[in-house]
């Protein structure tokens, strides 16, 4: 078991000891700090946290500073999963040696990627973290784009999205596929506990979070990260933004527990049109176009059928 | 030392693999990350056999790629323990970027590069196209030239890894099939005196003290870069001292002598060739004949230390011939081979300027033979007597079809 904080309300989460210093370079209303923030301020064990290059890491450790008073590691854009793994065995090996204390409580094992670097490059290093069951947890940072090279598509990016590699031009309605589902990827690995979470949903989070922490193995959150830079919105909509998305179902929050038992754990009062969500964020402006509005016609329906699908999935405890 | 000893003979019949596998074993590393390429397959195979047997303390990742593999190395070497891996050609190809990033973090690794040619077209047997790759990227490069010397080349390498005046990864070369896979006698140290050799990991910056947390990789640009790359360069450079310290306790405890840069019949030579690996002792058996039946007097130099690349000794050792065939085993690229350019570098602020010329051979595991070698040594001989470059700077040497030859002596 590891140690948990107790944490009741937002007061005592900005009040617990940061292991993640408010001095960085990410921008004004950047979700990035807030998800980092709340992962790391749920358990009081030792950590060794890696990350990805992106904007997290560009962030965060330049030299001769660094916002993480945790152990920390980048080593590339693809790899930081596996350099993880590369502790966690480390940790292993030199416990198994003696030459760590048997009664050295193990330390938690956290990665940072974006969804660059982890529903594109980094894929296939995650892939084979978690078929070799490494005790580590993956965060995605879900931010649908690259964002710190300047807004070009990953495969996390929705349709409709203007992107300056998928842009919306005269004959074209930017992203034309649809984002990938990398937590029902995740969960057939065979992991133990995967979920998708959202930083402004803190309470969900947090559970999750701690549950992950309580996992044995290799546990997957993608945690959606509003981008106020290249989703278009001002820096002050941040959880605004985010509600949109949890409360429209297009970022529905849920866990999948040994990949079978799905439990869906925020069900909105109101559900709001999808549409309100896209118009919040200019990356989508074009869509409420003659032209192109009948891609908000297929975005809702998708987002319907998939609230059905994960509903089934819950039901039938498959 | 692994809780479980393995009893050696005094002499076992080993290829460079296992002379690798071995090594690595009685060095007891902490973590070995590794996935598996001809010919360096059964470096790792022979390591997970000791390891289900119960003579492997540590801990073994097979991961799904040399990238993840390297990666793997440098987290568990930041993490705090003795670190490594093996590989060949694609594989290492497909590793360059954490090469560089292993070598910049300052994380010692041991990497058992069995080299292999480079595809396309896709070729699995030796020549030196993966070493040269590893060129500029940081890593001390040290190289082998049969089962004996890779075994003792590897277990030195820890050593010279881990010292803390060096703090640098290290590549222990030998050559594919001919060495990987040709069984010879080997003499190996008992467990517990090469163990012991190799000395306890020491940490430093480790991710698991968690009384100092550190931050590693961090981002540099314009501000600090340059000096992060220039103290990394001076730890190179200074690593040398370190490496000839390492063979001379070596030899104090079996015997065997290494040096920086191996020479075979220098002392009396009036011309000289360069070359790496197995071939050296191939051109031993052809300096004796020759010299025996023809009387030409030729001798052997070979850069035992890739990098940092030991540009004064080479300079020393070649001070007194006339004419240098620096025989490069991999494709030019568009240019003379690497060891034609580090040799002239060398030789051309020296008294004496030899005559240096560039062959081309053995691309994709073409045999030099003891014939081939000594065709070599009489056109070269022709070149010190008649004190000049009488073909072009470059041959392609053992290839069908027409001559192909590169770069006139005068300039066009």
């Amino acid at each position: 078991m590891s140690t948990q904080k107790v944490i009741k309300n937002l007061k005592s989460f900005s009040t617990a000891a940061e292991r993640f210093e408010g001095s960085h370079l990410l921008c004004p209303g950047c979700a990035h700090s807030i998800i980092v923030r709340e992962v790391l301020n749920a358990t009081n064990d030792n950590l060794v946290v890696s990350a990805s290059t992106g904007c997290l890491e560009v962030c965060t450790a330049i030299y001769p500073h660094t916002s993480w008073d945790c152990s920390w590691i980048h080593i590339g854009f693809e790899n930081s999963s596996t350099a993880m793994a590369g502790v966690e065995t480390m940790n292993k090996a030199l416990r198994n040696k003696g030459k760590i204390s048997k009664d050295t409580p193990t330390p938690k094992f956290v990665t940072f990627g974006g969804d660059g670097s982890t529903y594109d490059i980094g894929f296939q290093w995650i892939s084979g973290c978690f078929e070799r069951g490494h005790d580590f947890m993956y965060v995605c940072l879900d931010n649908e784009v690259y964002a710190n090279t300047g807004g070009q598509r990953s495969s996390s990016t929705p349709i409709g999205a203007s992107t300056t590699t998928a842009p919306a031009g005269s004959v074209s309605y930017g992203e034309k596929r649809q984002k990938k589902d990398i937590v029902s990827i995740m969960a057939a690995h065979g992991s133990p506990y995967v979920a998708q979470v959202a930083p402004n949903k803190w309470k969900d989070m947090v559970k999750k979070i701690q549950k992950g922490f309580d996992t044995k193995g290799p546990v997957f959150i993608n945690a959606m990260s509003a981008c106020t830079t290249e989703w278009k919105f001002a820096p002050n909509q941040t959880i605004e933004v985010s509600d949109l998305a949890v409360d429209s179902l297009v970022f529905p929050l849920y866990e999948i527990i040994e990949g079978r038992e799905l439990n869906i754990t925020y069900r909105p009062k109101n559900i709001i049109p999808v549409r309100d969500y896209l118009g919040a964020q200019p990356r989508f402006k074009h869509l409420f176009t003659p032209q192109f509005e009948y891609i908000i016609d297929e975005w809702q329906r998708r987002i319907d059928e998939r609230w059905v699908f994960l509903q089934k999935r819950e039901e039938i405890r498959l | 030392m692994n809780s479980k000893e393995m009893n050696l003979k005094s002499t076992e019949v080993w290829d460079g693999n296992m002379a690798n596998s071995q090594a690595l074993r009685q060095a007891d590393v902490d973590v070995i990350a590794a996935y598996p390429i001809t010919p360096s397959t059964a470096t790792v195979e022979n390591y997970c056999t000791f390891h289900a047997n119960g003579y492997v303390d540590g801990e073994v990742i097979m991961v799904e790629s040399e990238h993840a593999a390297m990666s793997a190395c440098i987290g568990a070497g930041a993490a705090g323990g003795r670190v490594a891996t093996a590989t060949s050609s694609q594989g290492l190809a497909l590793m360059i970027e954490t090469l560089y990033q292993a070598s910049g973090m300052r994380i010692p690794v041991v990497l058992c590069l069995v080299n292999r040619a480079l595809a396309a077209p896709l070729n699995v047997n030796g020549d030196h196209s993966d070493l040269y790759l590893t060129r500029d990227a940081g890593w001390i490069s040290i190289d082998a030239f049969s089962p004996q010397e890779a075994y003792d080349m590897t277990l030195m390498s820890f050593k010279i890894s881990e010292h803390p005046d060096v703090r640098l990864p290290v590549i222990s070369n030998q050559d594919g099939f001919m060495t990987s896979h040709t069984a010879q006698n080997v003499t190996p140290l008992k467990d517990e005196v090469a163990t012991k050799f190799v000395g306890d990991y020491v940490q430093l910056n480790a991710l698991l003290n968690f009384d100092k947390p550190v931050t590693h990789g961090v981002q540099t640009e314009q501000d600090w870069h340059f000096e992060h790359k220039a103290k990394q360069h001076a730890a190179l450079m200074g690593s040398k001292k370190v490496i000839e310290e390492t063979f001379a306790e070596f030899k104090e405890l079996t015997g065997r002598s290494y040096k920086v840069v191996e020479e075979y019949r220098m002392d009396d030579a009036d011309i000289a060739i360069v070359c790496l690996g197995s071939t050296f002792e191939t051109a031993m058996l052809a300096v004796d004949q020759i010299r025996k039946d023809e009387g030409i007097k030729i001798g052997i130099v070979s850069p035992r230390l890739f990098r940092p690349f030991p540009l004064e000794e080479i300079a020393a050792s070649l001070q007194n011939v006339k004419a240098v065939a620096c025989m490069d085993r991999s494709a030019p690229g568009g240019t003379v081979g690497a060891l034609y350019n580090e040799i002239s570098g060398a030789l051309i602020n020296s008294p004496s300027r030899p005559l240096v010329t560039n062959l081309i051979y053995g691309l994709g595991g073409r045999d030099m033979t003891v014939t081939g070698l000594k065709d070599i040594f009489r056109t070269l001989d022709k070149d010190a007597k008649d004190g000049k470059i009488n073909g072009k700077i470059q041959t392609l040497i053992g290839v069908r079809g027409p001559a192909l030859e590169y770069y006139d002596v005068e300039g066009k």
